[in-house]
């Protein structure tokens, strides 16, 4: 169905498309989820829309309230939509290292942004949104990185869809940030085809980000289970922007930043199916499009400069 | 057997504000205690115990030791090895 009654209603149901040239061969084959195609633009449109419906649902959230979320951009534009149409107030907490664009589209929806120091990134959003609820506890912090709605809109969203269109799958491969995608995708496949491997691709950043004032000030998304991952890799900016080129270069679709972390984790995954000699049929998530982070530069000159612009930015 | 490992600002004071040393070991296991011959003190700071704290995440060639064998995963010259603390990340 392409009819829907709102634009709320039409969050989700996301194409999944082959990669026939960045596809190894010989029975390994890669499947691009399409999540750029939500109304907003990112996978984050679901989890937004989930956590409002489940707040409402319990009552926690009345008409005329203020939302309050840390957010490093994605999640803060899903709800600006919602909470909009809906007649929610929004206060985001951002890291002020991150994109002008995610800024002036915020500012668009009718958001309201707090910056939060650069040094620390997310983790001093999360800090700095923690003492603002605290102080206003008339406001409702909807927390994604602990919000069990989060998980379920890829368990009951995201992972069925792509089982329905992709019944062989063998590998899905995600982002890990607050962890609600591959939480609830994994959650489903454990359950309905526990075969399946999870596995998932988390951003190195700079320096600046890791610079804590000691280790216990570290942070574990409170969503986070180990058990439902089976690899998990690091990926730098680097290789990120390498992959995002070539997503552009030999498939045509133009993706966010963070994506490309989740190609390079995925050609990884399609590299060892190869030298196993096992076929495979790898689904990745396409989290965002580029057009957030033209402005960071990583789209233009070579892999070294784009490396260089961005060092201390929260690119994915 | 020489293995580059990365240091965290956070422990770089365990490292004479190395960001980078070379540590030995077949196992991460070896190459922590290889690391505290040289560097005392950080071993403590990289375990809890029998297991990695909980806001330490270590990485061989990229990826996530608690998914490769913990400790036990082995380690072959010209690995690398990152350290790094756990942090809030990711497209949210």
């Amino acid at each position: 169905m392409t009819r829907y009654d709102s634009l709320v209603d039409s969050v989700g149901h996301t194409p999944l498309v082959g990669l026939p040239n960045l596809s190894p061969g010989d029975g390994v084959r890669l499947w691009a989820k399409l999540e750029d195609r939500n109304p907003t633009g990112s996978i984050k449109d679901r989890a937004a829309l989930s956590m409002i419906e489940a707040a409402e649902a319990d009552g926690s959230l009345t008409p005329g309230a203020t939302i309050l979320e840390p957010t490093s951009g994605n999640t803060g534009i899903s709800l600006a939509m919602v909470a909009r149409q809906r007649g929610y107030k929004l206060v985001c907490v951002m890291p002020e290292n991150t994109s002008v664009e995610r800024r002036q589209l915020l500012t668009m929806w009718g958001a309201e942004i707090i910056s939060s120091p650069a040094a620390g990134g997310s983790n001093e959003a999360v800090r700095v949104a923690k003492k603002i609820a605290a102080e206003n506890p008339d406001w409702v912090m909807l927390y994604q990185y602990g919000n069990p709605a989060n998980a379920a809109a890829h368990y009951r969203g995201t992972a069925p869809e792509i089982l329905a269109d992709l019944p062989e799958i063998t590998h899905f491969v995600g982002g890990l940030g607050t962890t609600g995608t591959l939480m609830g995708v994994g959650r489903f496949f454990r359950e309905h085809k526990p075969e399946v491997k999870i596995v998932a691709a988390e951003p190195r950043y700079g320096e600046l980000v890791y610079g804590l004032r000691n280790l216990d000030e570290g942070f574990v998304p409170e969503l986070y289970d180990e058990s439902l991952i089976d690899s998990r890799f690091s990926v730098g900016p680097r290789d990120a922007v390498r992959r995002v080129r070539e997503l552009i270069d030999h498939e045509g679709i133009f993706a966010g930043i963070s994506t490309g972390a989740i190609l390079h984790a995925a050609l990884g995954q399609a590299a060892k199916s190869v030298k196993a000699g096992v076929s495979a049929d790898i689904c990745f998530v396409i989290a965002d499009g580029g057009w957030k982070y033209l402005s960071t530069g990583a789209y233009e000159g070579t892999i070294d400069e784009a490396e260089d612009r961005l060092e201390g930015q929260l690119w994915a | 057997m020489a293995i580059e490992v990365r240091i965290p600002t956070i422990l770089r004071p365990y490292t004479d504000g190395e960001r980078a040393v070379s540590a030995e070991g077949a196992s991460i296991a070896e190459l922590i205690e290889n690391l505290e011959a040289n560097h005392e003190g950080i071993k403590e700071r990289l375990l809890d115990g029998a297991d990695v704290r909980r806001f330490v995440n270590i990485y061989v060639n990229d990826e996530d030791i608690r998914f490769t064998g913990g400790l036990a995963t082995e380690l072959s010259d010209g690995d690398g090895v990152v350290i790094l603390p756990a942090v809030a990340g990711g497209a949210a």
